[in-house]
């Protein structure tokens, strides 16, 4: 069945436009006038203020690899995060930790850790797969460089972003 | 050379009205242009305020280019510069497909116009004596009207050798929209010159000086700066000005107001009436396939038409370079100055008006504005010329 829609029957008024034309006009006025004197406005000036405080927990921002709390960079260079990585962003090159070195039960480190931020789709599956807890994505949304080489993260550039994650990972104690 | 004879060449009739023309024309233009750049710079931060935004405030002096500690943001003001900079050194990209000639024709097609009807436009009285018209004409409405009806051939033209079917639609509505605003463009403004009895634009506001604005023709005779000074004598003399013969004049120009306003809006392809650009429906209307230069002669064109159909509305109805109490420029060279302010400033306060209700009204269906043309304000303007020869016969027997 045919739906019947009813024309409303329009005053004198209103079919002279005028009169709405005058009222839509004193509300963008008002709008206006907020504006001008500054209120009002919802637009929040980027560099200068930022939404940083209001970010969840569990943001994905770059990924940055941690050391614990006793100094220890957590990355045994298992390359697990390496392997994963579907855009093959991460490039490690592992070492042996040399006998005289305070961790030297862990056996392997990375020697160099590179993460090409250029090429990171920010999916976190390098946090996932980490057996270490070593490596998370922070909340640095803001990755820029002047180059390409830039754009590249090394293994300090990495540590320093990280900082200091506490817990979580306990075998490498030394009362263990 | 003698400097004698060189002044005496300068002062021979004929070549004094060349050379004092150029210099108008120049001097002219340079404003318009300069105002054409600022209603830019005004559409974007106005339209911005009325939306709660910021709009462009990034774009200042570049302090720190030259060992400045801080870049001086100066309200974004740069973007005047920045906008003409970025559109000429852009690449002007003619797509293949296109009608060569006719495409690089339409935009220059849509830019003539406007500065053409800017020429017969009194933006002041005199100044040093000089009448401040570039062409002081006795058919100077006329004028106006046959030349800035030429635009739409530039839209069209555009529309239809971009061969692409967003400007071809803003082309048809461009035609379309033309032939239903322009009859009662023109006979909206007919009561005027029956009341003002000149075509003249310089002998209509010279009517205004000593009648009043024509939206409120109520100035009494010999209301001067000194007779404010009694406040009683002026009240009286004031009041004395509003008489019923006035009163009824002032309806019909009521009403060839709002008509010739609106047409206006239609003629400058301003909103409600963009329907040729119509951004959200034809991508970008008749200019969908420009860029560059080409693309920024249709935006000047536009902004200059909304210059010169400002003119045109101040001219007609708003007293022109006159302000109450104001003398002209035959009582010194300030005087003369300070009425081209008047008419600038009236003009800007008219743009500004005309951003305002962009981004308060929506866009009318091409049907409706052809009823609105034909239907409302075709009928209502011719019916005003007769009830202003009523009223004039009436008054004047």
């Amino acid at each position: 069945m045919a739906i019947v829609v009813n024309r409303p029957k329009l005053t004198l008024a209103e079919r002279l436009y005028l009169p709405a034309v005058l009222a839509g006009l004193a509300i963008t006025w008002k709008h206006l006038k907020r504006a001008l004197f500054n209120r009002g406005i919802v637009t929040m000036q980027y560099p200068e203020e930022k939404w940083d405080a209001n970010m969840p927990e569990w943001y994905r921002g770059a990924p940055t690899l941690v050391s614990d709390e006793h100094g220890k960079d957590r990355c045994v260079a298992c390359q697990l995060c390496e392997f994963i990585c579907p855009p093959r962003a991460i490039t490690i090159k592992p070492m042996e930790i040399p006998a005289d070195d305070r961790w030297q039960k862990v056996e392997k480190r990375p020697e160099e850790f590179d993460i090409d931020m250029t090429r990171c789709i920010y999916c976190g599956l390098c946090e996932e797969v980490c057996p270490e807890q070593a490596i998370f994505l922070r909340k640095d949304y803001s990755i820029t460089g002047l180059s390409r080489a830039e754009m590249v993260h090394d293994k300090a550039t990495l540590y320093r972003l990280g900082g200091v994650m506490k817990g979580l990972v306990f075998k490498w104690n030394e009362l263990k | 050379m003698d400097t004698t004879l060189i002044l005496k060449f300068l002062t021979t009739p004929w070549v004094f009205a060349i050379w004092t023309s150029f210099l108008k024309s120049f001097i002219f233009l340079n404003l318009v242009i300069i105002v054409v750049s600022v209603t830019v710079f005004a559409e974007r931060k106005v339209s911005a305020f009325i939306q709660d935004r910021m709009g462009p405030n990034r774009v200042g002096i570049p302090l720190t280019l030259f060992g400045g500690k801080k870049d001086s943001f100066f309200f974004g003001l740069g973007q005047m510069v920045a906008d003409p900079i970025k559109l000429l050194t852009k690449e002007n990209f003619v797509p293949a497909g296109v009608n060569k000639f006719y495409f690089w024709l339409a935009p220059k097609l849509v830019m003539i116009p406007p500065i053409l009807v800017i020429a017969v436009l009194p933006f002041g009285s005199t100044l040093f004596g000089l009448d401040m018209t570039i062409a002081n004409l006795d058919i100077g409405v006329l004028y106006i009207f046959a030349i800035s009806s030429l635009s739409v051939y530039g839209i069209t033209l555009a529309g239809w050798a971009s061969n692409s079917k967003f400007p071809f639609l803003g082309g048809i509505r461009s035609s379309s929209q033309m032939i239903s605003y322009e009859l009662a463009l023109g006979l909206s403004i007919v009561p005027v010159f029956m009341i003002c009895g000149s075509l003249n634009l310089e002998e209509i506001v010279k009517w205004q000086v000593v009648h009043g604005w024509l939206v409120a023709p109520f100035w009494p005779k010999g209301f001067t700066l000194s007779s404010l000074l009694h406040p009683a004598d002026a009240a009286h003399a004031f009041a004395s000005g509003i008489t019923f013969q006035r009163l009824l004049l002032w309806v019909p120009l009521l009403i060839s107001f709002v008509i010739f306003m609106v047409s206006i809006f239609a003629e400058t392809n301003r909103l409600p009436f963009d329907l040729p650009e119509a951004e959200q429906e034809l991508v970008g209307g008749y200019h969908t396939e420009y860029a560059s230069m080409n693309f920024a002669l249709f935006f000047l064109g536009e902004y200059a038409a909304m210059f010169a159909g400002s003119g045109a509305i101040v001219t007609l109805f708003l007293g022109g370079w006159s302000l109450p109490l104001v003398p002209d420029g035959s009582h010194g060279w300030y005087w003369g100055l300070v009425n081209i302010a008047v008419f600038f400033a009236k003009v800007s306060l008219l743009l500004l008006f005309m951003i305002w209700i962009r981004w308060t009204l929506p866009r009318f269906r091409y049907d409706q504005l052809m009823r609105l043309g034909w239907l409302g304000f075709f009928p209502v303007a011719l019916a005003n010329i007769f009830l202003t020869a009523l009223i004039l016969a009436f008054i004047r027997s």
